[in-house]
């Protein structure tokens, strides 16, 4: 099945951003990590588990109107760091972003552990987990050292 | 170096270094020579949470050298009850003082407030996190007793999960060639990224229910006390309380050298029979953290301790 077909199982975009080559079965976890959600008002469209040379299956995203920051393309790090992200304007690819996992993600989402010192909401200092390996992706707090689990990880979005 | 939040910010060279100094520092800790090197300095005593031999000690330490120190006192008269954070509480004391001890009971306060201040910190416990200060008090013990630090064999009993005191130190030992064996009730087992870091840094770890067993071979045997809250039923806690007791029967076959060490308090699982064997180190440990923490102190205040000291053949 050609990369085309994957494509067109749903229709092209005027304006917004696609999300390519997210790892097969993530799209739901990429959606919440970016808040894409029923009180979303923008249309999105999803397919999952298409054929993906690189990979065997992938999954892709369509969001219409509306272009992705680089915050959000740091959320996006934590579970699709190989996701391809084009902004398409008038049905063109206006710009294609590279998502960069450094060896710390900032204030994208808080400590899972509940009795780290960032719980507090009203602690001013950044969130920090530092990056320990990207494949498989392993991540710990800068301040209290524990090893974040990925599931809950999406719902501590700052 | 900024402060002290866990043994990571120490390399081994700087840690012997470290207990080299606290030798020398002996007899001004007992009081007999009075050496004010760190006159004119002071050290904010930032204990959010209970402690009786961390926070005397230090305080005992920077006096003993010359300092002054000012306590946050009662957490419940001062402004945390008002809800200030962490950060602004910080702030504050990061103006009065040159060195701030602190403890905490959310784990990662001691690295969060080392990067909200300008002066070092020196963690004395946060959470179930780190108690560095305890590890260098508990290294100098161990050397005191048995020459060096390098390829003993140290059995770590009773509540491993959350016993920070053991945290650091296995950490430490491990750096160090030790032997470690981890001896708990599975409930209280070290936690599992503890044991992986251990062994991805080429630590010797084994994990047993069996203390007793242990005892033979050790060098060291650290105990540490469990707690009856960790437990859903008190019949329960009895029962897995008891197999993590020392009585100086057990103790019949043993090495001659080995110590018995324990961060106190106590509440039963050292027998006070044991108190009057070769193997019990407990107190000397504990007025260890006198000169332990004077040495650390001095580091970090970045102010040498001569080479030699009158009266200093400790």
């Amino acid at each position: 099945m050609s990369q085309e077909h994957n494509m067109r199982r749903v229709t092209a975009i005027r304006n917004g951003t696609v999300i390519d080559h997210i790892p097969a079965g993530h799209a739901m976890r990429v959606l919440e990590m970016l808040g894409i959600n029923k009180s979303s008002a923008v249309p999105v469209s999803m397919v999952m588990n298409v054929p993906s040379k690189k990979k065997g299956t992938k999954d892709i995203i369509k969001v219409e109107d509306r272009e992705l920051t680089q915050d959000e393309l740091n959320r996006l790090a934590l579970v699709a760091p190989d996701a391809h992200v084009a902004i398409i304007r008038a049905y063109v690819v206006a710009e294609k972003l590279t998502i960069e996992l450094g060896s710390e993600v900032t204030n994208v989402v808080r400590c899972t552990f509940s009795n780290c010192i960032t719980i507090n909401p009203r602690e001013p200092l950044p969130h920090r987990l530092k990056v320990l390996s990207r494949e498989p992706l392993e991540l710990r707090c800068h301040y209290c050292g524990r090893p974040q689990d990925l599931e809950e990880l999406v719902r501590n979005v700052v | 170096m900024p402060g002290l939040i866990t043994m990571d910010d120490l390399s081994n060279d700087e840690i012997l270094a470290i207990l080299d100094d606290a030798q020398r520092l002996l007899p001004v800790a007992r009081g007999e020579v009075y050496l004010p090197l760190l006159q004119g300095k002071i050290l904010g005593n930032l204990f959010f949470e209970p402690s009786t031999r961390t926070r005397m000690s230090f305080e005992t330490a920077m006096k003993r050298l010359g300092g002054d120190v000012v306590n946050l006192g009662d957490v419940k008269t001062s402004s945390v009850v008002k809800g200030e954070t962490l950060f602004d509480t910080i702030q504050m004391v990061d103006g009065y003082t040159d060195i701030i001890a602190m403890r905490h009971p959310r784990q990662g306060a001691a690295q969060y407030a080392q990067d909200a201040a300008k002066v070092p910190i020196l963690n004395g416990g946060d959470g179930a996190g780190h108690h560095p200060t305890q590890t260098m008090l508990d290294l100098f013990t161990i050397q005191q007793a048995h020459g060096r630090l390098d390829g003993l064999k140290v059995v770590l009993a009773g509540d491993l999960r959350y016993g920070r005191t053991v945290h650091s130190l296995s950490h430490a030992l491990t750096r160090f060639g030790c032997e470690l064996v981890f001896a708990s009730p599975s409930l209280l087992k070290m936690p599992s990224e503890i044991v992986t870091d251990l062994r991805a840094h080429g630590g010797n770890v084994t994990e047993t229910e069996d203390l007793l067993g242990s005892i033979a071979d050790a060098d060291v045997v650290y105990m540490t006390r469990i707690q009856k809250e960790r437990f859903a039923d008190e019949d329960e806690y009895a029962k897995v309380a008891g197999a993590y007791k020392l009585h100086a029967s057990n103790l019949e076959g043993a090495k001659e050298g080995m110590i018995i060490m324990h961060p106190l308090p106590r509440v039963d699982e050292i027998h006070p029979s044991v108190d009057a064997t070769r193997h019990a180190r407990y107190f000397e440990q504990a007025f260890n953290g006198v000169v332990a923490r004077m040495a650390l102190l001095c580091k970090l205040l970045n102010v040498g301790v001569p080479a030699t000291i009158n009266g200093g053949d400790a």
